[in-house]
C-alpha cells in the first residue's frame, strides 16, 4: 500500500473551530464568566475636568447609600499600592486613580463598591468632589511653550522625554542634495474601539497577600510586572487570567491594566470579590487611544527624486500620564523610519509631551499610522515639487530585492521582500491604468477625482528591547540589556493519545485556535479534530513570558512558529518510539491520517494515539534517548532581535511585511463628501497560513483605517473637555461606509520565522489613511502645492475647497454663536430688551436675591453669602435632560446704576458650567433698555455625551434667564436673538424679504 | 393601575426562545441585564448601552430591537428571541452556517445582534436584495471583519433559505 | 451606565396615563418606544421620578386617514407607519424621510409621536411635520388641544407640552394632487442625525417651500412664491439666517453650504416629481 497523500491543512481556509460556539451565544467573554457568590460591583466617579486640583472628597453620603460596601479614594489606593512604573527616567508619578489632581476628563477619582452596578452608580452620584479647575493644555506643541499649564509640577514642564538620533551623515546629505523638501503633519487621535469594553474580576486573599485577577487583557505580559509592582506583591502573588473569548481589542485591551490594580485594591478593601465591566462612556473617555502627533519631516532629494536623507522632528502626545509601555508608540517603528525606501542617512528628534487628554496605549498599527502618514505625504509632496510621476518617485527609492536581508539606517533588519515586483503586480492586477482612465474622464466632466498611493513596511513581532531606545546608551548600559521576544507553546498528549496545544497568545477573535490546530495536525499527521487548542492564559499555570499576548502581529510568525517547533520536537521523539516498533530508522517514519507508518509502506504502521500515549501507560518501553512524549514546551526567541546598539541602532521588529496601496476617491460635487471609488491593497506577509483569515485581517484593518480617515476623532475642547463621549459622536464606520478593497498577495517567506509567516493584522491601519489622504490631495489639487490634509477628511473640511469662497449674507445676521473651532466650546451671545421700570429700580432688582431666585431658571433658592455673592441651588436643562446644580453667582465691576458683570459657575452631576455676562442699563423713552452679552463654557458629562445638542440647549437655558429677567423687571417684548429670529422667520416664511 | 415602585422588585414574565421565563427586578432594570444576569442567557452582548452599536439586538415579537434600550418591564408579555434560540439541538441554521463558511465573524461579540437582525429580515423578506441587507446591517457595528464577509454570508444564507444556489 | 431609579406605570387606558402624568408633574415622563429617552436614562442625563408607558393603550396605536389628513396615534411605531400600505400614496414625504430615521432596529421600537415630543432639531419626523404644516394633539387630565407644528416646537428639545400633558397623536396633511415632495439628507454616516436635512414641497400653483432640519434649533421653512427669481440668493439668505453653529460633526459654514446645495437639489426634485 502506498503512502496516504493528504493535502496539508496549513495554507487552506479551513472552517474556524471557534465559530459554532460564537454563533450560538455560547462564547465565554469576561462578563459571561461565573463569579463567586457575594461578588460585588464596582463603579467609578470620574473627573469632569480636563485639569483640576482635588480640594476635597466627601464620601459620607455615598458610603451610607443602599448596598454600598466601600467607597475608595485615590488616597486609599495610594496607601495600598505604588505608583505605576514609567518607561522613561523622569520625576513623575503615575497612579491608576487620581490622588490630588485630575489631568483628563474621565480620570478615575473614587471607586464605589456595592452589591450591584445600579446601586454602585447611585452611590457614585452621591460622592462630592470639590475641584479647583486649572487651565488645561490640549495641543502638544502648545504644551511645550513656557507659559503652558504644567500637568506634573515635579516634572517642571510637559516635556517628559527628548532624544535626538543621527544615522549616517544626514547633514552632509542635505548639503549635497539639490532639493530640501518638507511637510508639516498633524496626526489626530483615534482609537480602535472594540465592541466589547474592558472587564475585570478581582479577589484578594489576605492570608497569602495574593491577588487573583481575571481581565480581558490582551498582553503584553510585561504589564504583569507593572501591575505586581504597583500592587506591591511578588509576581507569584498576582495570578492573572484571561477569559476564553474576548470581544475584540486591536491593542486597546492592553490598557485595562490600571483597572486590574484598582479592582484588586477594591476587592482587598471590600473583603470580597469585585467585578467591573466598563461602560461605553467610560471606555471612550478613559480607556486608551492612539497618540496624536505633530511631525515635521524633510528630505534631501536629488533631481531624479532619489532621497538621500530624512530629517524627522516628532512631538508625541501621550496624554496625561506616560503609562506603560509608552512612549512605545513613538519607538515601535524606530527601525522603520525610512519605510520601504533605501535611504542611508537620517536625523531624528523625538519629543514626548503630556497633555490633558486620556493616556495613550496600544492601538492597531501602533506608531505606524503616524509615521507613514508623514512619510507618504512627503513622497507625494516630493513628486509634486519636482513635477515627477508619483509612482516613479516611489520606485526610485524602493529597497531592491537583492538587498535582503536589508539593514535600515536606524538598525532594522528587513527579513525578505521584493517590493518592486509586488508594486508592479499591484499596478497590473489592481487595474491602475483603468483607474487613471476613470480619473481622466471624471476630470474632463469637471468632477473632483484623485488617486493616491502608499508604500508601507509592516513590522511584526516586536523586539521587547526596542522601547529602551528611548533611554540614552549610557542609561541602557546601566539598566542592562533588554531584547528578544519569547514565544511559547506547549503540546501535550493525554492517555488516549489526543493532542492538546496551549499557547499564551490571548486571541481577541483572530482564530488562533484554528490555525494552531492546522499547524499541529499537519506536523503530527492528524485530522484537525484530533487537536484541541487553548489560547487563554493563567499566569500561575501556563508557560508565558513578558512577550506573551496578542500584539505586534506576533501570532503567525512567533506563536505559530513556536508551536511548529514544539510539534516537530514531539514528532521527532515519536518517530524514535515508532521506529523501534516498525523496525525502521527514525528518518523513515512518516505521520499521516492518524497513523505513524514506514515511508513507502503504509501497511507497516501504528496508531498515532497508541504510540503517543505509550509514555502514559508504559514509560518503561520507551527507547533510550526518549525521556517522555507527554508534553513539550518550547520557548522561542529569534536571535535577530538584539538590544539597541551603542549607536542607537535597533532591530525593532523581527519581520517586515510590505504593502502597496492605491485608491481612487471622488468628492461629491453637491455635498463635498469624499467617497472611495476603488481601493487596491497588495500585501506581502510572507507565507500565508490561512488565506481567509489573512484577508479577514486585511479587511478589518482596512475598515478601521477607513474610520480613521473619514470619521473617527477623539475631540477635546481647549478647556480639556472631551467631546466624543458616545458612539453617536465617536463614529465607527458601518457597512455603508466601508467598501470592499481589492486584496492582492505576493509571498516572500520570512527566513527568520519557523513557518516563513509574517504578521499581517496592522498594515492597512498604516497604509490606508495616508493613501486616502494622498488621493484627496490629488482630487483637490492635481498639480502644484496641495492643501494640508488633516484626518478625518470630512465634507465640512472639504467644503471650502469644493464650493470656494462663501457668499455673504445681505442682511446682518443676529449675533449668537458657539465657537467650537479648535475645540473651544465657548458659547457667546447677546441681546437686549426694554422694560417698563426705571434704571434705578432695575438696578435694585439685580442686587436682590429675591430677583435672582425668580429669574434663575429652576431655582430652588438663592442665598446671599456676601455683598455681591450668592449661592443658588438650581435645576437646569432642556426637555428630559435635567440636572440639579449648585451655583455660585457673583456680581462684579459694579457701575451703579449703569452696568454690572454677572458671573456664575454651576456644578452638578451632569457637568460644570461657567460664564459671565455684562449687563448694561440705558434709559429709553419706554423705560430701561437692558442689554447683555455673555460668554459661557460647559464641560463634564453633558459636554462629552451631548456635544451635538449642547450649544442649543445652553442657549435655551441662558435665554430663559434673560427672558425671566425682562419679565421680572416688568418687561416688554424681548428683542434678544430669539425674538429677532422669530421676527425674521416670520418675514422669511411670509415670502422672503424682497 | 399597576405602579411599579422604584425601590422594589416586581415580577416580569415573557417568552424567551419559546419558553416562558420570569424574573423579579426593579423598574429601572434593563432587558439586557435581566437576560444576562438574572436568566443567564449571555448570548446577547452589551456594547454601548445607548443603542448605537447593535450588539444587544434581539427580536421582540419577531422584530429586531435593541435590548439595551428596553426596560425589562417593557418586555412583559412579549415574545423575545435571542441568538440562543436560533439553532435547534446544536445544528446551526443556514444563516449561522453561512457566517461560518464566509468567515463573517472574528471576535464574535457583535455577531449575535447581527444574526438576529438578518434572521428577522429573511423571515419578513425572503428575497431581500443586497441593498436591503446592507440597510439592515447598517444598524450594527463590527470592528473586526470590515463587513464584506458579513454581506457575503447574508447573501449566501438568503439563497440557501430560498432554496436557490448556495453561493451569492 | 444604568438608569437612576424611577417608578414605572404601564397604563392600559388613557385615564390611567393622564392621572399618572398629572400626579408626576414635571418629574413624570411618557415613555413609548424609548429610543431617545432610554439612552438619556442610561446616561443619567434624564432622571424622571415616574415613567408612564403608553404603548399598551389600544386607542393610541391607530393610523387613521380621514379626509385630507393622516392621524397617527402616540403609540404607533415608526416601522408600523413605514409598512402602512397607504403611506406612499398619502404621505410621500414621510415615506421618503422614514428610512433616514435611525436604523430599522430603532424604528421597530421608536414611535412617530415620540420623535416629535423629543424635538431633536436634526430629527426627520419633526421636519416633515413642520414642512407639511401638520398639527400635534395633546391631552391633559381634563383638556385636549391641538396646535400647529410650527407652534409646537419651541427650540432645542423644547416644546409646547406642559407638565402633566402628553401627545395623543400627530396629524399630517395628506398628499395633494399636482404636488411634488422630496427629501434629502446629509449625515456623517447612514442613520446618524442629520447635519442638514431638507424637505421640499412644490405645489401645482408653482409655489414651493423648503424646510430644513439640523441647522437651527428646530426645523425652519422658507416659502417661495410662484415666480421665484434668484433662488440661489434666497437660499443663501435663508442659510445665513438659520444661524448654523459649529459642532463636532460639521462647521457652520458646511451647514450653510448644504442648505444652499441640498436645498436647491431637493427643491428641484420636488418640482420634477409633481404629478
Amino acid at each position: 500500500m502506498k503512502d496516504t497523500v493528504i493535502e496539508p491543512l496549513v495554507g487552506r481556509s479551513v472552517a474556524r473551530v471557534e465559530d459554532p460556539a460564537l454563533l450560538s451565544g455560547r462564547g465565554r467573554y469576561i462578563d459571561d464568566l461565573p463569579v463567586a457568590p457575594g461578588t460585588l460591583s464596582l463603579a467609578f466617579v470620574r473627573s469632569p475636568h480636563g485639569h483640576a486640583d482635588i480640594r476635597s472628597v466627601d464620601t459620607t453620603e455615598s458610603a451610607r447609600a443602599p448596598g454600598v460596601v466601600a467607597v475608595i479614594t485615590g488616597q486609599d489606593v495610594a496607601a495600598r499600592s505604588r505608583s505605576m512604573t514609567v518607561g522613561v527616567k523622569a520625576d513623575v508619578e503615575c497612579w491608576p486613580m487620581a490622588v490630588d489632581r485630575v489631568r483628563y476628563v474621565g480620570e478615575p477619582v473614587v471607586m464605589v463598591v456595592a452589591t450591584d452596578r445600579y446601586l454602585a452608580e447611585d452611590a457614585a452620584d452621591l460622592v462630592a468632589v470639590d475641584y479647583a479647575p486649572l487651565d488645561a493644555v490640549i495641543d502638544p506643541v502648545a504644551a511645550l511653550s513656557d507659559d503652558a499649564p504644567v500637568l506634573h509640577p515635579s516634572l517642571g514642564g510637559n516635556l517628559i522625554n527628548e532624544r535626538r538620533f543621527r544615522y549616517g551623515d544626514p547633514e552632509a546629505a542635505f548639503d549635497a542634495a539639490p532639493h530640501r523638501i518638507g511637510i508639516d503633519i498633524t496626526y489626530p487621535r483615534s482609537a480602535c474601539t472594540p465592541i466589547e469594553t474592558y472587564g475585570v474580576i478581582a479577589s484578594y486573599e489576605p492570608g497569602e497577600d495574593a491577588y487573583d485577577v481575571a481581565a480581558n487583557f490582551q498582553g503584553p505580559f510585561s504589564i504583569h510586572a507593572v501591575v505586581a509592582r504597583s500592587l506591591n506583591v511578588p509576581g507569584n502573588r498576582l495570578r492573572l487570567r484571561t477569559p476564553p473569548d474576548s470581544g475584540g481589542s486591536f491593542g486597546i485591551k492592553q490598557g485595562v491594566f490600571p483597572y486590574m490594580i484598582l479592582a484588586g485594591i477594591a476587592a482587598r478593601i471590600a473583603g470580597a470579590p469585585v467585578k467591573w465591566i466598563e461602560d461605553r462612556l467610560e471606555h471612550l473617555s478613559a480607556s486608551v487611544s492612539a497618540t496624536n502627533r505633530q511631525t515635521r519631516i524633510e528630505a534631501a532629494v536629488k533631481a531624479d527624486g532619489q532621497i538621500t536623507a530624512l530629517d524627522w522632528d516628532q512631538i508625541e502626545d501621550c496624554g496625561a500620564h506616560l503609562r506603560a509601555p509608552e512612549p512605545a508608540t513613538l519607538y515601535r517603528m524606530h527601525g522603520n523610519m525610512t519605510g520601504a525606501y533605501d535611504i542611508p542617512n537620517m536625523a531624528i528628534r523625538n519629543r514626548v509631551v503630556l497633555t490633558n487628554k486620556t493616556p495613550t496605549g496600544l492601538n492597531r498599527g501602533f506608531g505606524g499610522p503616524q509615521i507613514y502618514f508623514a512619510l507618504e505625504r512627503l513622497m507625494d509632496t516630493i513628486a509634486r515639487h519636482l513635477g515627477l510621476d508619483r509612482l516613479e518617485v516611489i520606485r526610485r527609492n524602493l529597497i531592491p530585492a537583492a538587498a535582503f536581508p536589508y539593514r535600515t539606517a536606524s538598525g532594522a533588519l528587513y527579513d525578505s521582500g521584493d517590493y518592486a515586483t509586488a508594486l508592479d503586480r499591484a499596478v497590473a492586477e489592481g487595474g491602475l491604468a483603468d483607474l487613471y482612465a476613470r480619473r481622466d474622464k471624471a476630470r474632463a466632466e469637471g468632477r473632483h477625482y484623485g488617486i493616491g498611493f502608499a508604500c508601507v513596511v509592516e513590522p511584526s513581532v516586536s523586539n521587547m528591547g526596542y522601547i529602551t531606545t528611548v533611554l540614552t546608551p549610557e542609561e541602557r548600559a546601566k539598566a542592562g540589556p533588554k531584547n528578544g521576544a519569547q514565544a511559547t507553546a506547549t503540546i501535550a498528549i493525554d492517555p488516549l493519545g489526543s493532542v492538546t496545544v496551549k499557547v499564551a497568545s490571548v486571541p481577541q477573535g483572530q482564530g488562533h485556535r484554528t490555525v494552531l490546530a492546522q499547524v499541529v495536525a499537519d506536523r503530527l499527521g492528524l485530522p484537525m479534530a484530533a487537536v484541541r487548542v487553548l489560547a487563554d492564559v493563567d499566569t500561575m499555570r501556563d508557560a508565558w513570558s513578558i512577550a506573551s499576548g496578542n500584539y505586534a502581529s506576533r501570532f503567525a510568525p512567533a506563536v505559530a512558529g513556536a508551536t511548529e517547533i514544539a510539534a516537530t520536537r514531539l514528532r521527532d521523539k515519536l518517530a524514535k518510539v515508532a521506529a523501534v516498533q516498525l523496525n525502521i530508522p527514525p528518518e523513515d517514519v512518516s505521520f499521516a491520517a492518524g497513523r505513524i507508518a514506514a515511508k513507502g509502506n503504509s501497511d507497516n504502521s501504528l496508531s498515532f494515539a497508541r504510540t503517543a500515549a505509550m509514555a502514559h501507560w508504559s514509560p518503561g518501553t520507551l527507547p533510550d534517548g526518549v525521556d517522555q512524549t507527554l508534553r513539550e514546551t518550547v520557548f522561542w526567541s529569534p536571535p535577530e532581535l538584539e538590544a539597541p546598539t551603542a549607536e542607537d541602532g535597533i532591530n525593532s521588529s523581527l519581520c517586515h511585511g510590505f504593502i502597496f496601496d492605491f485608491c481612487g476617491i471622488e468628492i461629491d460635487p453637491e455635498t463635498a463628501e469624499p467617497k472611495i471609488d476603488r481601493y487596491v491593497t497588495m500585501h506581502d506577509c510572507g507565507r500565508i497560513l490561512h488565506p481567509a483569515m489573512v484577508d479577514g485581517q486585511v479587511r478589518g484593518g482596512f475598515a478601521q483605517a477607513v474610520g480613521a480617515a473619514f470619521l473617527e476623532e477623539y475631540a477635546y475642547g481647549t478647556d480639556g473637555s472631551f467631546q466624543s463621549g458616545t458612539l453617536a459622536d465617536y463614529l465607527l464606520p458601518t457597512v455603508m461606509e466601508v467598501p470592499e478593497p481589492v486584496i492582492l498577495h505576493h509571498e516572500t517567506p520570512s527566513p527568520f520565522t519557523p513557518l516563513g509567516a509574517k504578521g499581517v493584522g496592522e498594515g492597512n491601519c498604516m497604509s490606508t489613511p495616508v493613501c486616502i489622504a494622498n488621493a484627496v490631495a490629488d482630487a483637490l489639487a492635481p498639480e502644484g502645492n496641495a492643501p494640508d490634509i488633516v484626518l478625518p477628511v470630512t465634507g465640512a473640511k472639504l467644503a471650502p475647497h469644493i464650493f470656494g469662497d462663501e457668499p455673504g449674507a445681505k442682511d446682518p445676521v443676529p449675533e449668537m454663536k458657539a465657537k467650537a473651532t479648535s475645540g473651544g466650546r465657548k458659547l457667546t451671545g447677546e441681546g437686549r430688551t426694554v422694560v417698563q421700570a426705571s434704571r434705578t429700580d432695575v438696578w435694585q432688582m439685580l442686587l436682590d436675591p429675591a430677583t435672582l431666585d425668580a429669574i434663575i431658571p429652576g431655582s430652588h433658592g438663592v442665598q446671599k453669602v456676601g455683598e455681591t455673592r450668592f449661592n443658588a441651588d438650581v435645576t437646569l436643562g432642556v426637555g428630559p435632560v435635567r440636572g440639579r446644580y449648585k451655583a455660585d453667582i457673583e456680581l462684579s465691576d459694579l457701575d451703579p446704576p449703569n452696568a454690572v458683570t454677572l458671573s456664575g459657575r454651576a456644578v452638578g452631576a451632569l457637568g460644570t458650567g461657567g460664564g459671565h455676562g455684562r449687563i448694561t442699563l440705558t434709559d429709553t423713552d419706554a423705560g430701561t433698555e437692558i442689554a447683555y452679552c455673555y460668554e459661557a463654557e460647559i464641560s463634564g458629562k453633558v459636554a462629552s455625551v451631548g456635544g451635538r445638542l449642547l450649544d442649543g440647549a445652553a442657549k435655551v437655558v441662558i435665554g430663559e434667564f434673560f427672558r425671566a429677567l425682562a419679565r421680572h423687571c416688568g418687561g416688554g417684548a424681548s428683542s434678544g436673538p430669539f425674538a429677532r429670529l422669530t421676527g425674521l422667520f416670520h418675514r422669511i416664511t411670509k415670502g422672503g424679504r424682497s | 393601575m399597576p405602579r411599579l415602585t422604584q425601590d422594589d422588585t416586581h415580577p416580569v414574565r415573557f417568552t424567551l426562545n419559546g419558553r416562558p421565563v420570569s424574573a423579579r427586578v426593579t423598574p429601572r432594570t434593563l432587558l439586557t441585564d435581566v437576560l444576562r444576569h438574572e436568566i443567564g442567557a449571555t448570548g446577547t452582548h452589551v456594547g454601548c448601552e445607548h443603542g448605537v452599536c447593535g450588539a444587544c439586538t434581539l427580536q421582540v415579537d419577531a422584530e429586531p430591537a435593541r435590548a439595551c434600550l428596553m426596560l425589562a418591564h417593557q418586555a412583559e408579555g412579549c415574545d423575545i428571541r435571542t441568538v440562543e434560540g436560533l439553532a435547534k439541538e446544536n445544528a446551526l441554521t443556514p444563516l449561522q452556517e453561512a457566517f461560518r463558511e464566509h468567515f463573517a465573524l472574528q471576535c464574535g461579540f457583535c455577531t449575535a445582534g447581527i444574526l438576529m437582525t438578518l434572521d428577522a429580515l429573511f423571515s419578513r423578506q425572503p428575497d431581500a436584495d443586497e441593498d436591503a441587507i446592507r440597510e439592515a446591517l447598517s444598524g450594527h457595528l463590527c470592528r473586526c471583519t470590515g463587513y464584506a464577509p458579513i454581506v457575503q454570508a447574508a447573501l449566501a444564507a438568503r439563497n440557501r433559505i430560498k432554496g436557490g444556489p448556495i453561493d451569492a | 451606565m444604568k438608569p437612576a431609579p424611577f417608578d414605572y406605570v404601564a397604563a392600559t387606558e388613557m385615564g390611567e396615563a393622564l392621572q399618572a402624568l398629572h400626579e408626576g408633574g414635571t418629574e413624570a415622563r411618557v415613555i413609548a418606544g424609548g429610543q431617545s429617552l432610554v439612552p438619556m436614562l442610561n446616561m443619567r442625563l434624564a432622571r424622571p421620578a415616574t415613567l408612564v408607558d403608553i404603548t399598551r393603550i389600544p386607542e393610541l396605536s391607530r393610523i387613521e386617514a380621514k379626509g385630507d389628513h393622516v392621524t397617527i396615534g402616540a403609540a404607533v411605531r415608526q416601522s408600523t407607519l413605514e409598512r402602512w400600505p397607504d403611506l406612499a400614496d398619502r404621505l410621500p414625504l414621510v415615506r421618503a424621510a422614514l428610512p433616514w430615521v435611525g436604523h430599522t432596529q430603532l424604528r421597530n421600537r421608536g414611535t412617530v409621536c415620540g420623535s416629535v415630543a423629543h424635538a431633536d432639531p436634526s430629527a426627520e419626523l419633526p421636519l416633515c411635520l413642520i414642512a407639511l404644516g401638520g398639527t400635534v394633539t395633546m391631552r391633559r387630565r381634563r383638556t385636549t388641544r391641538s396646535v400647529a407644528a410650527r407652534d409646537f416646537f419651541h427650540g432645542m428639545m423644547s416644546t409646547d407640552l406642559a407638565p402633566g400633558e402628553m401627545i395623543v397623536s400627530v396629524s399630517f396633511p395628506a398628499r395633494k394632487p399636482g404636488t411634488g415632495y422630496a427629501f434629502r439628507e446629509v449625515a456623517r454616516r447612514h442613520g446618524d442625525f442629520a447635519i442638514v436635512a431638507c424637505a421640499a414641497i412644490a405645489r401645482s400653483d408653482g409655489t414651493a417651500t423648503l424646510s430644513v432640519g439640523g441647522v437651527a434649533d428646530m426645523p425652519r421653512t422658507l416659502d417661495l412664491p410662484a415666480d421665484a427669481q434668484g433662488l440661489d440668493e434666497r437660499l443663501n439668505e435663508f442659510a445665513w439666517h438659520l444661524q448654523a453653529r459649529d459642532d463636532l460633526h460639521a462647521t457652520a459654514r458646511y451647514r450653510r453650504d448644504l442648505v444652499r446645495q441640498l436645498g436647491r437639489a431637493t427643491l428641484k426634485e420636488a418640482l420634477s416629481c409633481r404629478d
